[in-house]
Protein backbone atom coordinates (compact mmCIF):
# COMPACT_ATOMS: atom_id res chain seq x y z
CA UNK A 1 0.00 0.00 0.00
CA UNK A 2 1.29 3.43 -1.04
CA UNK A 3 2.22 6.01 1.62
CA UNK A 4 0.09 9.16 0.72
CA UNK A 5 -0.03 12.20 2.34
CA UNK A 6 -2.56 13.20 4.52
CA UNK A 7 -4.11 16.27 2.07
CA UNK A 8 -4.57 12.93 -0.39
CA UNK A 9 -6.29 10.70 2.38
CA UNK A 10 -8.73 13.20 3.34
CA UNK A 11 -9.45 14.10 -0.12
CA UNK A 12 -10.07 10.68 -1.27
CA UNK A 13 -11.57 8.86 1.58
CA UNK A 14 -14.40 11.98 3.34
CA UNK A 15 -17.16 12.73 2.26
CA UNK A 16 -19.84 15.37 3.04
CA UNK A 17 -21.93 13.16 5.32
CA UNK A 18 -19.81 10.68 6.28
CA UNK A 19 -19.63 9.14 9.62
CA UNK A 20 -16.34 9.90 11.35
CA UNK A 21 -14.42 8.28 13.85
CA UNK A 22 -11.09 10.05 15.14
CA UNK A 23 -10.38 8.18 18.36
CA UNK A 24 -7.54 8.00 20.91
CA UNK A 25 -8.26 8.61 24.45
CA UNK A 26 -6.52 11.45 25.54
CA UNK A 27 -3.56 10.11 23.90
CA UNK A 28 -2.36 9.96 19.90
CA UNK A 29 -5.71 11.94 18.86
CA UNK A 30 -5.43 12.90 15.14
CA UNK A 31 -5.49 16.45 15.34
CA UNK A 32 -3.71 17.33 12.19
CA UNK A 33 -5.95 14.60 10.08
CA UNK A 34 -9.14 16.99 11.98
CA UNK A 35 -7.48 20.25 10.76
CA UNK A 36 -7.30 19.16 7.41
CA UNK A 37 -11.08 18.02 7.31
CA UNK A 38 -11.86 21.48 8.33
CA UNK A 39 -8.99 22.73 6.13
CA UNK A 40 -10.99 20.56 2.84
CA UNK A 41 -14.26 22.30 4.30
CA UNK A 42 -16.37 19.39 4.76
CA UNK A 43 -19.62 19.43 6.06
CA UNK A 44 -22.30 17.47 7.62
CA UNK A 45 -20.02 15.23 9.09
CA UNK A 46 -21.85 12.70 11.92
CA UNK A 47 -18.75 13.18 14.19
CA UNK A 48 -18.11 10.14 16.71
CA UNK A 49 -15.58 10.09 19.72
CA UNK A 50 -15.75 9.00 23.39
CA UNK A 51 -14.28 12.36 24.69
CA UNK A 52 -14.41 14.99 21.27
CA UNK A 53 -11.47 16.63 23.38
CA UNK A 54 -10.40 20.25 21.28
CA UNK A 55 -10.16 18.03 18.17
CA UNK A 56 -13.94 17.94 17.58
CA UNK A 57 -14.40 21.80 19.60
CA UNK A 58 -12.12 22.78 16.37
CA UNK A 59 -14.10 20.66 13.63
CA UNK A 60 -17.41 21.35 15.61
CA UNK A 61 -16.90 24.98 16.27
CA UNK A 62 -15.73 25.23 12.50
CA UNK A 63 -19.46 23.91 11.10
CA UNK A 64 -18.24 20.14 9.82
CA UNK A 65 -20.70 18.43 12.21
CA UNK A 66 -24.59 17.86 11.97
CA UNK A 67 -24.25 15.32 14.62
CA UNK A 68 -22.25 14.23 17.54
CA UNK A 69 -22.05 10.97 19.57
CA UNK A 70 -20.13 10.99 22.74
CA UNK A 71 -19.73 9.98 26.16
CA UNK A 72 -17.76 12.84 28.32
CA UNK A 73 -17.58 16.19 26.35
CA UNK A 74 -15.31 19.07 28.09
CA UNK A 75 -11.63 20.30 28.00
CA UNK A 76 -10.06 17.63 30.40
CA UNK A 77 -9.02 19.15 33.78
CA UNK A 78 -9.42 22.90 32.58
CA UNK A 79 -13.69 22.99 31.91
CA UNK A 80 -15.82 23.25 28.94
CA UNK A 81 -15.27 22.58 25.88
CA UNK A 82 -17.11 26.31 24.49
CA UNK A 83 -17.61 25.38 21.04
CA UNK A 84 -19.00 22.49 21.62
CA UNK A 85 -21.56 24.07 24.28
CA UNK A 86 -22.37 26.48 21.88
CA UNK A 87 -23.01 24.39 19.40
CA UNK A 88 -25.54 22.25 22.03
CA UNK A 89 -27.04 25.27 23.65
CA UNK A 90 -27.26 27.88 20.71
CA UNK A 91 -27.12 25.87 17.33
CA UNK A 92 -24.22 27.86 16.50
CA UNK A 93 -22.48 27.91 14.07
CA UNK A 94 -25.70 24.90 13.07
CA UNK A 95 -27.55 22.73 15.38
CA UNK A 96 -25.73 19.86 16.47
CA UNK A 97 -27.55 16.80 16.78
CA UNK A 98 -26.34 14.30 19.73
CA UNK A 99 -26.09 10.69 20.60
CA UNK A 100 -24.89 10.35 24.03
CA UNK A 101 -23.71 7.68 26.21
CA UNK A 102 -21.49 6.51 29.08
CA UNK A 103 -17.68 5.19 28.55
CA UNK A 104 -18.66 1.78 28.85
CA UNK A 105 -21.68 1.99 26.68
CA UNK A 106 -18.99 3.46 24.15
CA UNK A 107 -16.77 1.41 24.71
CA UNK A 108 -19.34 -1.88 23.44
CA UNK A 109 -20.34 -0.16 20.82
CA UNK A 110 -17.40 -0.26 19.01
CA UNK A 111 -16.36 -3.48 20.26
CA UNK A 112 -19.11 -4.64 18.71
CA UNK A 113 -18.96 -2.90 15.47
CA UNK A 114 -15.32 -4.20 15.22
CA UNK A 115 -16.92 -7.89 15.83
CA UNK A 116 -19.71 -6.94 13.46
CA UNK A 117 -22.42 -8.25 15.75
CA UNK A 118 -25.49 -5.33 15.89
CA UNK A 119 -25.37 -4.00 19.51
CA UNK A 120 -22.81 -4.07 22.29
CA UNK A 121 -24.14 -5.38 26.10
CA UNK A 122 -23.34 -4.39 29.02
CA UNK A 123 -24.59 -3.78 32.39
CA UNK A 124 -24.85 -0.45 32.39
CA UNK A 125 -26.38 2.68 32.65
CA UNK A 126 -28.57 1.88 35.59
CA UNK A 127 -30.89 4.43 37.10
CA UNK A 128 -29.53 7.40 35.23
CA UNK A 129 -31.34 9.04 32.53
CA UNK A 130 -29.47 8.59 29.77
CA UNK A 131 -32.15 5.92 28.10
CA UNK A 132 -34.69 8.71 28.24
CA UNK A 133 -32.55 11.20 26.02
CA UNK A 134 -30.87 8.60 23.63
CA UNK A 135 -33.16 5.63 22.36
CA UNK A 136 -30.51 3.76 20.62
CA UNK A 137 -29.71 2.57 24.71
CA UNK A 138 -32.16 -0.57 25.14
CA UNK A 139 -32.61 -3.51 27.07
CA UNK A 140 -32.95 -7.32 26.54
CA UNK A 141 -33.19 -10.34 29.16
CA UNK A 142 -30.32 -12.30 28.96
CA UNK A 143 -31.89 -16.13 27.75
CA UNK A 144 -29.81 -17.63 30.77
CA UNK A 145 -30.40 -15.74 33.72
CA UNK A 146 -33.74 -13.23 32.92
CA UNK A 147 -31.36 -10.37 33.98
CA UNK A 148 -32.30 -6.93 31.91
CA UNK A 149 -29.34 -6.29 30.73
CA UNK A 150 -28.27 -3.26 28.31
CA UNK A 151 -27.49 -2.73 24.75
CA UNK A 152 -26.36 -0.05 22.83
CA UNK A 153 -26.41 -0.29 18.91
CA UNK A 154 -22.61 -1.05 17.05
CA UNK A 155 -21.00 1.89 15.93
CA UNK A 156 -19.66 1.06 12.76
CA UNK A 157 -18.07 4.56 10.88
CA UNK A 158 -17.78 4.96 7.39
CA UNK A 159 -14.40 6.50 7.95
CA UNK A 160 -12.20 5.77 11.34
CA UNK A 161 -8.66 7.94 11.34
CA UNK A 162 -5.95 7.59 14.12
CA UNK A 163 -2.74 8.54 14.55
CA UNK A 164 0.43 6.33 15.86
CA UNK A 165 3.45 6.04 16.38
CA UNK A 166 4.50 3.67 13.86
CA UNK A 167 3.92 2.22 10.11
CA UNK A 168 6.44 0.10 8.14
CA UNK A 169 6.13 0.64 4.55
CA UNK A 170 4.01 -1.93 3.79
CA UNK A 171 1.68 0.56 5.71
CA UNK A 172 1.29 -1.89 8.64
CA UNK A 173 0.97 0.46 12.12
CA UNK A 174 2.31 -0.12 15.38
CA UNK A 175 0.30 1.76 18.58
CA UNK A 176 1.70 2.02 21.80
CA UNK A 177 1.09 3.77 25.39
CA UNK A 178 -2.62 4.59 25.91
CA UNK A 179 -4.80 2.61 23.60
CA UNK A 180 -7.81 3.78 24.59
CA UNK A 181 -10.64 1.95 21.93
CA UNK A 182 -8.39 2.77 18.68
CA UNK A 183 -8.15 -0.79 17.91
CA UNK A 184 -11.80 -1.54 18.40
CA UNK A 185 -12.86 1.93 16.18
CA UNK A 186 -10.00 1.14 13.47
CA UNK A 187 -11.95 -1.90 13.17
CA UNK A 188 -15.16 -1.14 13.24
CA UNK A 189 -14.76 1.24 10.24
CA UNK A 190 -15.40 0.74 6.51
CA UNK A 191 -12.58 2.91 5.98
CA UNK A 192 -9.37 3.30 8.27
CA UNK A 193 -6.91 5.96 7.58
CA UNK A 194 -3.98 6.46 10.11
CA UNK A 195 -1.26 8.98 10.51
CA UNK A 196 1.68 8.03 11.94
CA UNK A 197 4.97 9.78 13.46
CA UNK A 198 7.54 8.20 11.09
CA UNK A 199 7.70 5.10 8.47
CA UNK A 200 10.06 2.41 9.37
CA UNK A 201 11.83 -0.53 7.68
CA UNK A 202 10.61 -2.99 10.32
CA UNK A 203 8.53 -2.14 12.90
CA UNK A 204 10.12 -4.85 15.35
CA UNK A 205 6.94 -4.93 17.02
CA UNK A 206 6.52 -7.58 20.10
CA UNK A 207 4.93 -10.14 20.21
CA UNK A 208 1.82 -8.82 22.22
CA UNK A 209 2.00 -5.48 20.60
CA UNK A 210 -0.91 -3.61 19.40
CA UNK A 211 -0.55 -4.02 15.22
CA UNK A 212 -2.94 -3.62 12.69
CA UNK A 213 -2.10 -5.42 9.61
CA UNK A 214 -1.60 -3.41 6.65
CA UNK A 215 -4.37 -5.65 4.92
CA UNK A 216 -7.14 -3.79 7.37
CA UNK A 217 -5.50 0.22 6.83
CA UNK A 218 -6.74 2.24 3.68
CA UNK A 219 -4.22 4.51 3.59
CA UNK A 220 -1.28 5.90 5.81
CA UNK A 221 0.20 9.58 6.10
CA UNK A 222 3.49 10.35 7.67
CA UNK A 223 2.54 13.32 9.96
CA UNK A 224 5.54 14.04 12.42
CA UNK A 225 3.85 16.02 15.63
CA UNK A 226 0.46 14.90 13.85
CA UNK A 227 -1.15 14.91 17.78
CA UNK A 228 0.28 17.92 19.00
CA UNK A 229 -1.41 19.38 21.57
CA UNK A 230 -2.28 15.50 22.65
CA UNK A 231 0.92 13.29 22.56
CA UNK A 232 2.40 10.50 21.35
CA UNK A 233 4.48 7.89 23.65
CA UNK A 234 8.05 8.05 22.86
CA UNK A 235 8.00 11.53 20.96
CA UNK A 236 6.40 14.55 23.02
CA UNK A 237 4.41 14.91 25.89
CA UNK A 238 0.54 16.03 26.16
CA UNK A 239 0.96 19.45 25.89
CA UNK A 240 -1.21 20.71 28.99
CA UNK A 241 -0.57 24.64 28.95
CA UNK A 242 -1.95 24.44 25.37
CA UNK A 243 -4.96 22.79 26.78
CA UNK A 244 -5.11 25.66 29.12
CA UNK A 245 -4.65 28.20 27.37
CA UNK A 246 -7.71 27.10 24.80
CA UNK A 247 -10.21 27.77 27.50
CA UNK A 248 -9.25 31.64 26.11
CA UNK A 249 -8.71 31.34 22.16
CA UNK A 250 -12.28 29.28 22.28
CA UNK A 251 -14.50 30.77 24.55
CA UNK A 252 -15.36 33.49 22.37
CA UNK A 253 -16.57 32.96 18.99
CA UNK A 254 -14.78 36.04 17.43
CA UNK A 255 -11.32 34.96 18.70
CA UNK A 256 -11.81 31.30 17.98
CA UNK A 257 -12.45 32.28 14.47
CA UNK A 258 -10.15 34.42 14.16
CA UNK A 259 -7.45 31.37 15.36
CA UNK A 260 -9.12 29.16 12.85
CA UNK A 261 -8.86 31.36 9.71
CA UNK A 262 -5.15 32.21 10.76
CA UNK A 263 -3.66 28.69 11.66
CA UNK A 264 -6.02 26.29 10.20
CA UNK A 265 -7.33 27.89 6.90
CA UNK A 266 -5.13 29.99 6.17
CA UNK A 267 -1.87 27.37 5.99
CA UNK A 268 -1.36 24.89 3.57
CA UNK A 269 -0.95 22.05 5.81
CA UNK A 270 0.66 20.71 9.55
CA UNK A 271 3.45 22.05 8.91
CA UNK A 272 2.46 25.42 7.99
CA UNK A 273 0.45 25.41 10.85
CA UNK A 274 3.22 24.41 13.18
CA UNK A 275 5.39 26.89 11.63
CA UNK A 276 2.98 30.09 11.56
CA UNK A 277 2.41 29.10 15.54
CA UNK A 278 6.06 29.34 15.95
CA UNK A 279 6.25 32.58 13.67
CA UNK A 280 3.70 34.31 15.93
CA UNK A 281 5.94 33.55 18.86
CA UNK A 282 3.38 30.79 20.36
CA UNK A 283 3.39 27.03 19.25
CA UNK A 284 5.63 24.12 20.30
CA UNK B 1 -11.72 18.27 51.95
CA UNK B 2 -9.15 16.34 50.16
CA UNK B 3 -7.59 15.42 52.96
CA UNK B 4 -10.50 14.47 54.66
CA UNK B 5 -11.59 12.08 51.78
CA UNK B 6 -7.68 11.31 51.27
CA UNK B 7 -8.11 9.53 54.68
CA UNK B 8 -10.83 7.34 53.78
CA UNK B 9 -8.87 5.18 51.69
CA UNK B 10 -7.16 2.59 53.28
CA UNK B 11 -3.58 1.10 52.23
CA UNK B 12 -4.05 -1.77 49.38
CA UNK B 13 -7.18 -0.97 48.58
CA UNK B 14 -8.68 -0.96 44.70
CA UNK B 15 -9.50 2.92 43.78
CA UNK B 16 -10.97 4.16 40.11
CA UNK B 17 -10.24 7.35 40.29
CA UNK B 18 -12.03 10.58 38.41
CA UNK B 19 -10.35 13.81 37.68
CA UNK B 20 -10.30 16.75 39.69
CA UNK B 21 -10.73 16.33 43.59
CA UNK B 22 -11.04 12.87 43.48
CA UNK B 23 -7.80 12.40 41.76
CA UNK B 24 -6.17 14.81 44.48
CA UNK B 25 -7.10 12.55 47.28
CA UNK B 26 -6.69 9.52 46.27
CA UNK B 27 -2.77 10.40 44.87
CA UNK B 28 -2.51 12.53 48.19
CA UNK B 29 -3.64 9.00 50.36
CA UNK B 30 -0.71 7.15 47.65
CA UNK B 31 2.01 9.37 49.05
CA UNK B 32 0.65 9.61 52.86
CA UNK B 33 -0.81 6.33 54.25
CA UNK B 34 -1.81 4.30 51.70
CA UNK B 35 1.13 3.79 49.75
CA UNK B 36 0.18 0.11 48.08
CA UNK B 37 -3.17 1.52 46.95
CA UNK B 38 -3.93 0.56 43.55
CA UNK B 39 -5.21 3.26 41.34
CA UNK B 40 -6.92 2.84 38.17
CA UNK B 41 -7.61 5.69 35.53
CA UNK B 42 -10.74 4.35 33.06
CA UNK B 43 -7.89 5.76 30.05
CA UNK B 44 -6.74 1.92 31.80
CA UNK B 45 -3.61 2.30 33.70
CA UNK B 46 -3.97 0.14 36.38
CA UNK B 47 -1.40 0.66 39.57
CA UNK B 48 -0.45 4.06 38.41
CA UNK B 49 2.04 5.78 40.74
CA UNK B 50 2.19 9.80 39.36
CA UNK B 51 4.25 11.96 40.97
CA UNK B 52 1.85 14.75 39.58
CA UNK B 53 -1.43 15.36 39.30
CA UNK B 54 -2.60 14.27 36.01
CA UNK B 55 -4.54 17.13 34.46
CA UNK B 56 -6.09 14.77 31.81
CA UNK B 57 -7.47 11.21 32.87
CA UNK B 58 -4.97 10.06 30.25
CA UNK B 59 -1.77 11.98 30.98
CA UNK B 60 1.37 10.33 30.09
CA UNK B 61 3.10 9.72 33.38
CA UNK B 62 -0.17 7.59 34.22
CA UNK B 63 1.14 5.10 31.63
CA UNK B 64 5.00 5.31 32.36
CA UNK B 65 4.39 4.76 36.12
CA UNK B 66 1.20 2.05 35.65
CA UNK B 67 2.29 -1.75 36.25
CA UNK B 68 -0.14 -2.33 33.55
CA UNK B 69 -1.57 -0.27 30.43
CA UNK B 70 -4.76 -2.04 29.22
CA UNK B 71 -7.15 -1.22 26.14
CA UNK B 72 -10.27 1.17 27.53
CA UNK B 73 -13.04 -1.84 26.50
CA UNK B 74 -10.80 -3.88 28.62
CA UNK B 75 -10.91 -1.38 31.77
CA UNK B 76 -14.63 -1.18 31.71
CA UNK B 77 -15.74 -4.66 31.16
CA UNK B 78 -13.39 -6.80 32.83
CA UNK B 79 -11.97 -4.49 35.75
CA UNK B 80 -14.83 -2.28 36.08
CA UNK B 81 -18.28 -4.17 35.45
CA UNK B 82 -15.70 -7.45 36.61
CA UNK B 83 -16.16 -6.57 39.93
CA UNK B 84 -12.48 -5.50 41.07
CA UNK B 85 -12.98 -1.96 42.09
CA UNK B 86 -13.46 -1.55 46.00
CA UNK B 87 -13.74 2.32 45.60
CA UNK B 88 -14.84 4.53 43.12
CA UNK B 89 -14.39 8.47 43.66
CA UNK B 90 -16.44 10.58 41.39
CA UNK B 91 -17.13 14.48 41.59
CA UNK B 92 -20.14 16.07 40.63
CA UNK B 93 -21.63 19.34 39.63
CA UNK B 94 -24.96 18.66 41.19
CA UNK B 95 -25.86 15.98 44.05
CA UNK B 96 -29.60 14.83 45.48
CA UNK B 97 -30.10 13.63 48.69
CA UNK B 98 -30.04 10.15 47.99
CA UNK B 99 -26.34 10.19 46.21
CA UNK B 100 -27.91 10.58 42.62
CA UNK B 101 -25.16 12.79 40.60
CA UNK B 102 -25.41 14.83 37.58
CA UNK B 103 -22.72 16.17 35.23
CA UNK B 104 -24.25 16.11 32.20
CA UNK B 105 -27.03 19.16 32.06
CA UNK B 106 -28.29 22.18 33.48
CA UNK B 107 -31.95 23.08 32.69
CA UNK B 108 -33.96 20.41 30.36
CA UNK B 109 -31.73 18.31 28.35
CA UNK B 110 -33.35 19.63 24.96
CA UNK B 111 -32.66 22.72 26.10
CA UNK B 112 -30.11 23.03 28.21
CA UNK B 113 -28.92 26.34 30.51
CA UNK B 114 -25.48 24.79 30.70
CA UNK B 115 -24.57 22.12 28.92
CA UNK B 116 -22.03 19.94 31.37
CA UNK B 117 -19.20 17.42 30.11
CA UNK B 118 -21.46 14.43 30.40
CA UNK B 119 -21.61 11.17 32.63
CA UNK B 120 -18.53 9.50 31.23
CA UNK B 121 -17.24 6.69 33.10
CA UNK B 122 -19.68 7.89 36.23
CA UNK B 123 -22.32 5.78 35.02
CA UNK B 124 -20.92 2.57 35.76
CA UNK B 125 -18.43 3.54 38.33
CA UNK B 126 -21.42 4.36 40.49
CA UNK B 127 -22.74 0.91 39.53
CA UNK B 128 -20.01 -1.05 40.05
CA UNK B 129 -17.58 -0.22 42.68
CA UNK B 130 -18.11 -1.85 45.62
CA UNK B 131 -18.53 1.90 47.26
CA UNK B 132 -18.62 4.88 45.63
CA UNK B 133 -17.49 8.15 47.60
CA UNK B 134 -18.52 11.70 46.20
CA UNK B 135 -16.38 14.69 46.69
CA UNK B 136 -17.69 18.16 45.60
CA UNK B 137 -18.34 21.80 46.84
CA UNK B 138 -21.54 21.90 49.07
CA UNK B 139 -23.61 24.67 47.90
CA UNK B 140 -27.19 25.49 47.09
CA UNK B 141 -25.78 25.23 43.30
CA UNK B 142 -24.84 22.31 43.89
CA UNK B 143 -27.20 20.15 46.44
CA UNK B 144 -30.53 20.23 45.10
CA UNK B 145 -33.48 18.73 45.76
CA UNK B 146 -34.14 17.38 42.15
CA UNK B 147 -31.36 16.85 40.06
CA UNK B 148 -31.96 18.37 36.39
CA UNK B 149 -30.51 14.77 34.75
CA UNK B 150 -29.35 11.75 36.54
CA UNK B 151 -25.85 10.47 35.42
CA UNK B 152 -25.41 8.14 37.82
CA UNK B 153 -27.39 6.55 40.13
CA UNK B 154 -26.48 6.51 44.39
CA UNK B 155 -29.64 5.15 45.97
CA UNK B 156 -31.93 6.00 43.18
CA UNK B 157 -35.59 6.80 45.34
CA UNK B 158 -33.95 5.36 48.02
CA UNK B 159 -35.57 3.39 50.93
CA UNK B 160 -34.63 0.30 48.89
CA UNK B 161 -34.65 1.12 45.02
CA UNK B 162 -31.40 0.51 44.75
CA UNK B 163 -31.25 -2.80 45.92
CA UNK B 164 -34.24 -3.65 43.62
CA UNK B 165 -32.01 -2.10 40.48
CA UNK B 166 -29.38 -4.46 39.38
CA UNK B 167 -26.70 -2.45 40.32
CA UNK B 168 -23.97 -4.61 42.01
CA UNK B 169 -21.81 -2.08 44.18
CA UNK B 170 -23.47 -0.68 47.45
CA UNK B 171 -23.66 2.69 46.08
CA UNK B 172 -22.37 5.95 47.85
CA UNK B 173 -21.00 5.70 51.21
CA UNK B 174 -19.84 9.11 51.94
CA UNK B 175 -19.87 12.66 49.91
CA UNK B 176 -17.13 15.18 51.65
CA UNK B 177 -17.86 18.75 51.42
CA UNK B 178 -16.27 21.84 52.13
CA UNK B 179 -18.51 21.15 55.60
CA UNK B 180 -18.15 18.18 56.31
CA UNK B 181 -19.04 14.71 55.68
CA UNK B 182 -22.42 13.50 54.66
CA UNK B 183 -23.49 9.06 55.08
CA UNK B 184 -26.66 7.38 53.96
CA UNK B 185 -29.11 6.40 56.60
CA UNK B 186 -30.44 3.26 57.59
CA UNK B 187 -33.74 2.45 55.27
CA UNK B 188 -34.25 5.91 54.05
CA UNK B 189 -31.14 5.92 52.45
CA UNK B 190 -31.25 9.77 52.64
CA UNK B 191 -28.11 11.38 53.28
CA UNK B 192 -27.49 13.23 56.71
CA UNK B 193 -24.65 15.25 57.81
CA UNK B 194 -22.36 13.25 60.52
CA UNK B 195 -19.64 14.97 60.63
CA UNK B 196 -18.06 18.72 60.58
CA UNK B 197 -14.82 20.40 60.67
CA UNK B 198 -13.98 22.34 63.43
CA UNK B 199 -14.21 26.02 61.16
CA UNK B 200 -17.94 24.78 60.08
CA UNK B 201 -21.25 24.43 61.90
CA UNK B 202 -23.87 22.21 61.02
CA UNK B 203 -26.09 25.22 60.75
CA UNK B 204 -24.32 26.32 58.00
CA UNK B 205 -24.59 23.22 56.37
CA UNK B 206 -27.86 23.08 56.38
CA UNK B 207 -28.16 26.41 55.05
CA UNK B 208 -25.90 25.54 51.82
CA UNK B 209 -28.18 22.64 51.02
CA UNK B 210 -31.61 22.96 48.58
CA UNK B 211 -33.12 20.12 50.51
CA UNK B 212 -33.90 19.85 54.90
CA UNK B 213 -30.51 18.37 55.33
CA UNK B 214 -30.76 15.67 58.49
CA UNK B 215 -28.27 16.39 60.43
CA UNK B 216 -27.10 13.50 63.22
CA UNK B 217 -28.10 14.06 66.46
CA UNK B 218 -24.29 13.46 67.48
CA UNK B 219 -21.74 15.53 64.74
CA UNK B 220 -18.20 14.27 64.66
CA UNK B 221 -15.37 17.13 64.22
CA UNK B 222 -12.98 15.80 61.68
CA UNK B 223 -9.43 15.98 62.95
CA UNK B 224 -7.61 18.94 61.44
CA UNK B 225 -5.25 18.36 58.62
CA UNK B 226 -1.94 17.43 59.80
CA UNK B 227 1.52 19.10 59.30
CA UNK B 228 2.09 16.09 56.98
CA UNK B 229 -0.57 16.26 55.14
CA UNK B 230 -1.17 20.06 54.74
CA UNK B 231 2.65 19.91 53.45
CA UNK B 232 1.93 16.73 51.04
CA UNK B 233 -0.83 18.37 49.57
CA UNK B 234 1.01 21.92 48.96
CA UNK B 235 3.97 20.15 47.17
CA UNK B 236 1.73 18.03 45.65
CA UNK B 237 -0.22 21.05 43.93
CA UNK B 238 3.35 22.77 43.38
CA UNK B 239 4.65 20.40 41.42
CA UNK B 240 1.77 20.07 39.65
CA UNK B 241 1.34 23.46 38.31
CA UNK B 242 4.72 23.40 37.63
CA UNK B 243 4.30 20.19 35.24
CA UNK B 244 1.22 21.89 33.76
CA UNK B 245 2.92 24.95 32.88
CA UNK B 246 6.00 23.70 31.36
CA UNK B 247 6.12 24.73 27.36
CA UNK B 248 6.31 21.46 25.16
CA UNK B 249 8.87 21.60 22.22
CA UNK B 250 7.83 19.71 19.49
CA UNK B 251 10.79 17.85 17.62
CA UNK B 252 9.50 18.48 14.14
Amino acid sequence: MPIVTLKDAIERHVRDGDSLALEGFTHLIPFAAGQEIIRQRRRDLHLIRMTPDLVYDQMIGAGCARALTFSWGGNPGVGSAHRIREAIEQGWPRPLAIREHSHAGMAAAYTAGAARLPFGLLRGYIGTDLARVNDGIRTVTCPYTGEALATVPALNPDVTILHAQKADRAGNVLISGILGAQKEAGLAARKLIVTVEEIVDDLAAPMNAVVLPHWVVTAVACVPGGAWPSYARGYYPRDNAFYIAWDDVSRDRGRFGEWLERYVLGTADFAGFIARLRADGGGP
Amino acid sequence: MTVTAARMLWNGCVCFVGIGLPSAAANLARLLHAPEIVLIYESGTIGTRPDVLPLSIGDGELAETASAVVPLPEIFAYWLQGGRIDVGFLGAAQVDRFGNLNSTVIGPYAHPKVRLPGAGGASEIAAHAKQIFVVLKQSLRSFVPTLDFVSSAGFMAGGGARAKSGAPGRGPQAIITDYGVLRPQPDTEEFALVARYETTTASAAVKATGWPLVVAPTLEVIAPPTAAELEALRALHARTQTAHSRPVKLPV
